[in-house]
């Protein structure tokens, strides 16, 4: 065991943790606005709507997210016709690619969450709004959004522990995050265990505190 | 003695049988992605330069071979961790990988060199055929002068824990942005992309991707050779297996002396990289 390799590393993975967290606080905040969306969609009465929101949820649970970030990444660059087009000044950076390989899966999974959090939001509390004469709109917003959070917090605590971890694959697309500068360092010193131990570490640490938060808000908004 | 100590006690047997099967066999690790040195055919069997020399080298040393797979990037720590007894994956002696592992001498030389795809702006660089960075000399610094004013903020990408790396974090040609690849292939992918400004690596392995692919990618600049590209490339072996250096070393001689690693370079570079 080679401790000093350990404490030299152990600055330059701290740094590359900054890019991990900008990747996985993008990916989530995104991800968030992609799943709420989603999960409204799939509670639609039209079929066509309903459809096609289940269709999404189905595809990116249902592929590896090491998958999707390639097609993303190395698969859109490789049509002609899509590098001529505006969009190819955002997919042309693997930040932004992986952002939206990221933020796309979590939007699944969160939508799956979110959905299964209204539907289990008994009909009394909607029907106590309207029995007030609050408008739907507001019933949405006031009652079944904040009910929603709430129910979805375990779950969605753990897409989030899930997602820290997606962010490594980051590195398959030239990011230096945590694990890309990991493995830059075992590329000079050849030590692959002790600079994967420090890594290592680092990922259960910042899952220990996204833990402790989520456990922390759910006794807060445990009413 | 109940079923189930029965069959530990069996497993554990066997593999103690399995251990000594394989200690007589030379395991060699090889990469099988960086074409023509090693890749693989379209069923998946490994090929290439240095599968075939390791054949010929095995029967040389009168030994039995298997040959390994293994990612380039975990390629000195498998050899380090015993997954395979020797590296034979185009990889140059250089000292910093002398610091961990042995290297058998030279079989083989090749030049590294910069490439673009057609029409851009790096092509037609005023730079000499070709350098060689052990000797330096005024020819050398020019050469390195004016690529370090034509690669200023551009993206140049390389294989990840590669010779082609470590030249382009020296700072001889200035900070350039360097993007790092787990394969040769997805270099190639991001250069037609255009995604990289210029990659780095073997001369061939572009040459080779070219005229496979049928995109236009040319090389630019000078050929590299000597300092941070290495000696040549060598059969890695660890450092306390001395006995198995030895006998790489005297098949080597062995091979070159019957002409077997220049034809069999030739067939696989179209020109011969022997040494």
């Amino acid at each position: 065991m080679d401790f000093e390799l350990m404490i030299n590393s152990f600055p330059k993975l701290l740094n590359a943790t900054v890019v991990t967290l900008k990747l996985l606080s993008a990916s989530l905040f995104f991800g968030l606005f992609i799943g709420l969306l989603f999960a409204v969609l799939r509670m639609n009465k039209n079929p066509i709507i309903n459809k096609f929101a289940y269709g999404y949820s189905y595809i990116f649970r249902g592929t590896p997210l090491l998958v999707q970030i390639f097609i993303i990444y190395y698969g859109l660059g490789q049509i002609e016709y899509f590098r001529s087009t505006v969009l190819w000044v955002i997919f042309k950076e693997p930040y932004w690619c992986a952002i939206i390989a990221f933020a796309l899966n979590t939007g699944a999974y969160t939508s799956e969450i979110l959905r299964s959090a209204f539907q289990t939001i008994k009909p009394g509390f909607i029907e106590a709004g309207k029995s007030l004469g609050i408008s739907s709109r507001i019933i949405f917003y006031k009652i079944q959004i904040p009910i929603a959070i709430k129910q979805s917090l375990p779950a969605y605590g753990n897409e989030i522990i899930l997602m820290l971890k997606g962010t490594s694959l980051a590195s398959t697309v030239t990011l230096m995050d945590l694990t890309g500068v990991a493995k830059y360092i075992i590329s000079t010193t050849f030590r692959p265990i002790e600079v994967f131990i420090v890594a290592g570490s680092i990922y259960l640490f910042m899952t220990f505190l996204v833990h402790n938060f989520i456990k922390f808000l759910e006794r807060r908004y445990n009413y | 003695m109940n079923i189930f100590k029965k069959t530990i006690i069996s497993v554990l047997a066997s593999l103690f049988i399995i251990g000594n099967v394989y200690a007589d066999k030379i395991r060699i690790g090889t990469e099988g992605a960086y074409p023509p040195w090693n890749s693989k055919n379209e069923a998946g069997k490994l090929i290439g330069f240095e599968v075939e020399l390791a054949w010929s080298l095995c029967r040389y040393m009168e030994k039995q071979c298997e040959i390994v797979e293994q990612d380039w990037d975990g390629m000195i720590p498998a050899l380090i961790m015993r997954k395979f007894d020797a590296i034979m994956a185009g990889m140059s002696i250089t000292a910093e990988r002398q610091k961990v592992i042995s290297f058998s001498q030279g079989y083989a030389d090749e030049v590294a060199s910069l490439a673009v795809m057609k029409g851009s702006s790096l092509e037609g660089m005023d730079t000499p055929e070709g350098i060689n960075l052990s000797l330096g000399g005024s020819d050398v610094n020019k050469a390195l002068k004016t690529l370090t004013a034509a690669l200023a903020g551009k993206t140049v990408c390389v294989q990840t824990a590669t010779i082609h790396q470590n030249f382009l974090d020296s700072g001889d040609v200035g900070s350039v942005n360097v993007r790092t690849y787990k394969t040769q292939d997805e270099v190639n992918l991001d250069l037609t992309s255009g995604r990289c400004d210029a990659a780095l690596a073997a001369a061939v392995a572009f040459t080779d991707y070219a005229e496979k692919s049928g995109k236009s990618v040319v090389l630019v600049g000078p050929t590299f050779s000597g300092g941070a590209f290495g000696n040549g490339v060598g059969v890695g072996i660890r450092q306390d297996d001395t006995e198995l250096l030895n006998a790489f070393n005297k098949a080597i001689d062995k091979a070159r002396k019957n002409g077997d690693i220049s034809r069999i370079a030739t067939k696989w570079f179209g020109f011969d990289a022997s040494m």
